[in-house]
């Protein structure tokens, strides 16, 4: 998902009887659903799991304002513009409450930041594919905040306080990020002939990279299994993933497009369908810096940071220079 | 050379009368650019009429040691909460 | 309806609130630190929102059945009314929040003028605008006195974006028959305020205001600056290619 990626330590999950008193306390908390704050008693591997976890997730909102900031200056009308901006606005929102949960534990947003930078941390594999044409804007909301949303919703409840309360932030603020892109699309399909093609198109190129973005199948992840005893994480990346296929299949068919997967089909006996595997090669290609916009977006993020440390260092300097004045004045 | 700008927790109090509540933190240079911040990041729906900002590190919060000491006296006090006492039913709302 | 100076006077405030809009938007993602991000967008989310009010008014007076998106996206650029500061091209983030406060300084005012307008339709937007004009000024007045007299490099930035910057701001006040006959004979007393406002901020802040500067005009009968054809290139571009086409 906005943290595919996240390595947990390798150690294996231990039961409560191999665990040592503090650590045993503290997996009881988790299991009574007891939040975790952050001067709490908590495991190295708790903490540095998930200051990469909500650091790799604050990137992806960070980066995720490039793609559709992209399509901001030609949104088509004054009504869309405004509401691309409300929700590429709400992404650095998200990213800012997801750092400042991510400090909680010790971690500078200075620090992060030049993580993500130096190309150190990784962020959602989703957001290096370009935004071609506006339906690209429709795609995403419908299918990339589907997706995310559905990763979102059960992290509200994840063990750790800070964390949980941005996620619940976030959730409540996202609501209308799907729907708006939705909208896109539906609006485009009962449009002119191009403008059908044009979604189709938007489908076809942005399907796959969606079902990446819920992560590697956990029967590859050694990760998995500690995240969910440490409720950092609460389902695995095959559930959510089938869960995402299932709630949007009908979505396409009520707007008339089909999903670029000839492998798609019912499956009674499951309740669910069944799909076509993901090509992980072209995963983890992306995700290493191979895909086709990682150099653009890691460009746009230096040039934003270094172009405004000026900014930022002179009002640094400001503030320092007038709280002298305000002593040497008492 | 470091020169981050400091972290501020945000306090917002809503148009309904409730007391300031947390809603989050951010970066800024001084106070008065806190809250300026604050009511941008945090007031995009017009959650709030009213705003506090607190540099983060001149909080003083209790260390976790202590919570039993501190929180646990009053989970004796039950009488303080109102499902402590029966009311009949036919008393009606109460 | 062409005689009639409230379409053309909606149109100049539509245009100033579509074309700055316009510019600020380019920012998001892009800004120095995310929390300015969230300002200035929605600083560009108030002006867009002005736009939809003037430019609906505008075609609304005009009677011809163009609805603001139209106005927005289908006219070139002789047909544009807004000032040449508005249009300036974002350049770094010191150029960016000079233009702003240099029409902020104007807006504002205007629109607190603009409340008591005869016209009952245009004081109504302006009543609706007049409180986030208040709040952008603010702003963007606070952060010119920090960055004027902030460090050298700020300084030396916010005295370059203003030596750039203030021939645009006369054309503000150049007011014709047009201006005269909405704003009515109060028009003066914008032109005195944003010269005290102005330089009482830029002495804050450290700044000096160019001396016999040549001020520039031309925007209000659509004569603009090269930047505004290639915003409105890519602004328009789904539009202009689609042509028909619901959105």
């Amino acid at each position: 998902m906005y943290a595919q990626e996240v390595k947990s330590t390798g150690k294996g999950v231990l039961s409560l009887e191999e665990m040592d008193p503090v650590e045993r306390a503290f997996q009881e908390k988790v299991n009574a659903g007891v939040k975790i704050e952050p001067k709490d008693w908590m495991p190295e591997g708790y903490r540095k799991t998930l200051i990469r976890q909500i650091s790799q997730h604050a990137h992806s909102e960070i980066v995720g304002q490039l793609p559709e900031g992209n399509w901001i200056t030609r949104a088509p009308t004054l009504e869309r513009k405004a509401i691309l901006i409300a929700k590429v606005q709400d992404e650095a929102g998200h990213g800012l409450y997801l750092y400042c949960a991510a400090e909680t534990l010790g971690v500078s947003r200075d620090q992060m930041t030049e993580q993500l930078l130096s190309g150190k941390a990784k962020y959602s594999s989703i957001f290096n594919y370009p935004t071609l044409t506006w339906a690209d804007i429709g795609a995403i909301g419908w299918l990339v905040d589907g997706a995310a949303i559905m990763n979102q919703v059960p992290l509200q409840r994840c063990s750790f306080g800070p964390y949980s309360r941005a996620m619940i932030r976030v959730c409540k603020e996202e609501s209308f990020h799907q729907r708006q892109g939705y909208d896109i699309m539906m609006k485009l399909c009962a449009g002119t002939l191009d403008q059908k093609a044009m979604a189709q198109d938007a489908l076809d190129r942005w399907w796959w990279p969606s079902l990446m973005m819920f992560g590697p199948s956990d029967a590859q992840s050694v990760h998995s299994a500690q995240s969910l005893a440490w409720k950092i994480k609460q389902d695995t990346n095959d559930e959510l993933r089938q869960k995402f296929v299932d709630q949007t299949v009908p979505q396409a068919k009520y707007l008339g497009l089909s999903v670029p997967d000839p492998d798609l089909k019912w499956n009674e006996e499951k309740g669910g369908h069944d799909f076509g595997e993901v090509d992980w090669e072209e995963f983890f290609q992306v995700v290493s810096g191979n895909g086709p916009c990682n150099a653009d977006r890691m460009a746009a993020r230096r040039k934003a940071w270094s172009d405004g440390e000026w900014f930022r260092d002179a009002l640094m300097a400001h503030a320092e220079k007038h709280s002298a004045d305000k002593v040497a004045a008492e | 050379m470091s020169n981050e700008w400091p972290l501020w927790e945000v306090f917002i109090r809503g148009q309904h009368g409730m007391s300031h509540r947390h809603v989050g933190s951010l970066h800024a240079p001084d106070s008065e650019m806190a809250i300026n911040n604050a009511r941008d990041v945090y007031t995009r729906r017009n959650e709030g009429v009213s705003i506090w900002v607190v540099k983060a590190g001149d909080i003083t919060a209790s260390a976790p040691g202590e919570k039993g000491p501190l929180f646990e006296p009053a989970n004796s006090k039950v009488y303080r909460h109102p499902t402590f006492f029966d009311i009949p039913d036919d008393v009606g709302r109460m | 309806m062409a005689d009639n100076p409230t379409v053309e006077f909606a149109l100049r405030m539509g245009d100033n609130c579509l074309v700055l809009g316009q510019n600020v938007s380019a920012w998001c993602g892009h800004a120095p630190v995310l929390e300015e991000d969230i300002a200035l967008a929605n600083v560009a989310l108030d002006l867009i929102g002005q736009t939809r009010m003037w430019l609906g008014l505008a075609g609304e007076l005009e009677g011809k059945g163009r609805s603001a998106d139209d106005l927005a996206f289908l006219r070139d650029v002789r047909e544009f009314r807004n000032c040449l500061l508005v249009e300036q091209p974002n350049s770094d983030f010191g150029q960016t929040l000079m233009r702003q406060f240099l029409f902020d300084a104007w807006h504002h005012p205007m629109l607190k003028m603009l409340s008591g307008a005869a016209d009952a339709r245009v004081a109504e937007i302006a009543e609706k605008s007049v409180k986030e004009a208040a709040y952008h000024l603010d702003r963007s007045t606070d952060l010119i006195i920090r960055l004027g007299d902030g460090s050298d490099e700020s300084h030396h930035r916010m005295q370059g974006a203003l030596d750039r910057l203030w021939r645009y701001s006369g054309e503000l006040m150049a007011a014709d028959a047009i201006d005269e006959a909405v704003v009515g004979p109060g028009l003066g007393d914008i032109e005195a305020q944003y010269k005290d406002y102005t330089s009482k901020v830029f002495g804050e802040a450290t700044l000096t205001i160019p001396e016999a500067a040549f001020m520039q005009k031309g925007g209000k009968v659509g004569l603009h600056t090269e930047a505004l054809g290639h915003m409105l290139a890519d602004m328009q571009f789904l539009q202009r290619s689609y042509p028909g086409a619901q959105w």
